[in-house]
């Protein structure tokens, strides 16, 4: 999708004043965003800064204040199941996969409907249907990644909040995971945070970068070609 | 040799009527966290109703009896999950006091409508008749106890092993916001778990009437089984139903073992009981998460 066609479409996420404390600590002081529909949107910033945090709002699993509508309803106070069946996906940051129960049993608590699309899943990742009898617990990092993966993208979903979806993968896994993401924009509007600014620059159009609980910089991918910006939200050369 | 067959045979079908009680709460913990003091209750209740269908409508038969029973349990506790549970979860101590404060009201108001006394609940006559096994005479109702134990531990496991349900609560009870987080109503799956263990208790009181009680129910049988209850949650592993299961039959078995050959003089008669507290104490020892459970 263009760019221009996508900002037509208004944002799928529109999020205004978001704020969040967590143990009495403010994280969030005031998080304003949009994310256009059909494009890869990156929130980055330093460790700590609340890109976490600000997904887990997004979705209601964080108590928050302010103004948030995903896929162009307000959402603020849903329960969070509510805001999912919208068709919003969340891949969590540590995978989060259910160590308990075996890789075809994480597949079918993810159901959405009885139209489930497990060929897409495995066609995406044909290792799963391999080990679909495995404790996902025991899986490697990688594999419990594309197990994570993989619950999203059994429904239609069209928005998709992945958290650092490559961190402690191996170089073979990280570049799996962005090949399939690369497959997975075509379809979905991805809000991705990732610290891996080789990732976000092959996947990403938009950039957000946090800084102190608030929005320190929006704009392009390329904005991160700005040495000075880079070093100074980032902590990275550019 | 007989004899200890038929201690057995009623060794076996306390530990069913014990994991029947014990199955509801564990599985209640195990998803939610909740300690559910009102467990008990959910029992006498459930004995309660069964009387009530025996004695008003003895049309519908035993069968009648033992729906009703679990009907009630389930009834009752899908209703505390939902008025008196859910808003207070995260906050364990005032779940604690609720279901407690729940207990003493609804064991007071059994009192105050049907009076203090033991009722007598009519039960059909192959019940309370006996099998002759290896020469000992065998109450049919042990059998009755062990074979409803049996089933609902092959109904608990296919439950949680086989459908989508099952494998919702098994997911909550390791990570609950992912459950959410994938568009699942968790609340909805608590009230079925509360639900799920309220049925079972509702049938544990009433074969608890019928099998070891004289067909008798009374306000407080509940509460006097839910101390075994939890020991066996607790030497089984909180949250796991094969562990419930497992210490529930041994529970059983050891308690009637030590009552029968301990004998019944006088200091002697609650050794069965102080046995089952060594047995706690012992695992709680040399396993402190139970034999097959998650660390208390």
């Amino acid at each position: 999708m263009s760019a221009a066609s996508a900002a037509s479409l208004g944002p799928a996420v529109d999020v205004s004043g978001l704020q969040v404390s967590i143990g009495g600590s403010r994280v969030l002081a005031g998080v304003d965003l949009r994310v256009p529909v059909g494009q890869v949107t990156a929130l980055l910033g330093r460790n700590g800064v609340g890109k976490t945090t600000t997904l887990r709002a997004l979705i209601g699993l964080l108590p928050s204040a302010g103004d948030i509508s995903l896929l162009g309803r307000r959402v603020s106070g849903w329960p969070t199941h509510r805001i999912i069946q919208l068709g919003v996906g969340y891949v969590p940051e540590d995978r989060d996969v259910f160590a308990g129960l075996s890789v075809a049993e994480n597949l079918r608590i993810a159901e959405a409907d009885r139209d489930a699309d497990y060929d897409r899943v495995y066609d995406l990742f044909p290792e799963l249907r391999q080990r679909s009898r495995q404790l996902a617990g025991s899986l490697s990092g990688g594999q419990q990644q594309m197990v994570a993966i993989g619950r999203v993208l059994l429904a239609d979903r069209p928005l998709l909040l992945v958290d650092e979806p490559t961190k402690g993968l191996s170089p073979k896994f990280v570049s799996e995971v962005v090949d399939v993401l690369e497959r997975v924009r075509e379809t979905a509007t991805i809000l991705m945070v990732e610290q891996n600014v080789h990732v976000v620059r092959r996947l990403a159009q938009h950039v957000i970068v946090l800084d102190r609980g608030v929005v320190a910089h929006a704009g392009e991918v390329g904005d991160l070609d700005d040495e000075t910006l880079a070093r100074r939200l980032l902590g990275v050369s550019a | 040799m007989s004899t200890f067959i038929a201690i057995t045979i009623s060794g076996l079908a306390l530990g069913a009527v014990y994991f029947l009680i014990a199955s509801g709460l564990s599985l209640i913990y195990g998803l939610m966290d909740v300690l559910n003091f009102a467990h008990g209750v959910f029992l006498t209740l459930g004995a309660y109703a069964g009387w009530a269908v025996a004695a008003h409508l003895p049309g519908l038969g035993f069968g009648g009896v033992v729906i009703a029973a679990a009907a009630a349990g389930a009834a009752v506790a899908a209703v505390t999950e939902l008025l008196l549970i859910r808003p207070l979860y995260g906050r364990p101590i005032s779940q604690i006091l609720v279901t407690i404060g729940l207990d003493l009201a609804l064991v007071g108001l059994l009192e105050g409508g049907f009076g203090s006394d033991s009722l007598s609940i009519t039960v059909p006559g192959w019940l309370t008749a006996v099998t002759a096994v290896g020469g000992e005479r065998i109450p049919n109702g042990d059998f009755v106890a062990l074979g409803a134990g049996l089933a609902v531990l092959g109904a608990l496991t296919w439950f949680l092993r086989r459908t989508r349900y099952g494998m919702i609560i098994r997911a909550g009870a390791e990570n609950r916001d992912m459950v959410r987080a994938l568009g699942i109503d968790v609340g909805r799956a608590f009230t079925v778990v509360f639900a799920v263990g309220g049925a079972a208790a509702g049938l544990a009181g009433l074969l608890n009437s019928v099998v070891f009680s004289g067909a008798l129910v009374d306000p407080t049988q509940g509460d006097q089984l839910l101390i075994f209850a939890f020991i066996v949650v607790v030497i089984g592993g909180l949250g796991s139903i094969a562990g419930s299961a497992v210490a529930a039959t041994g529970v059983g078995l050891v308690q009637v073992y030590v009552t029968f050959y301990a004998g019944s003089g006088a200091g002697l008669a609650q050794l069965g009981n102080v046995s089952v507290v060594l047995v706690l104490a012992i695992v709680l020892l040399v396993r402190p998460r139970g034999l097959l459970g998650r660390t208390a």
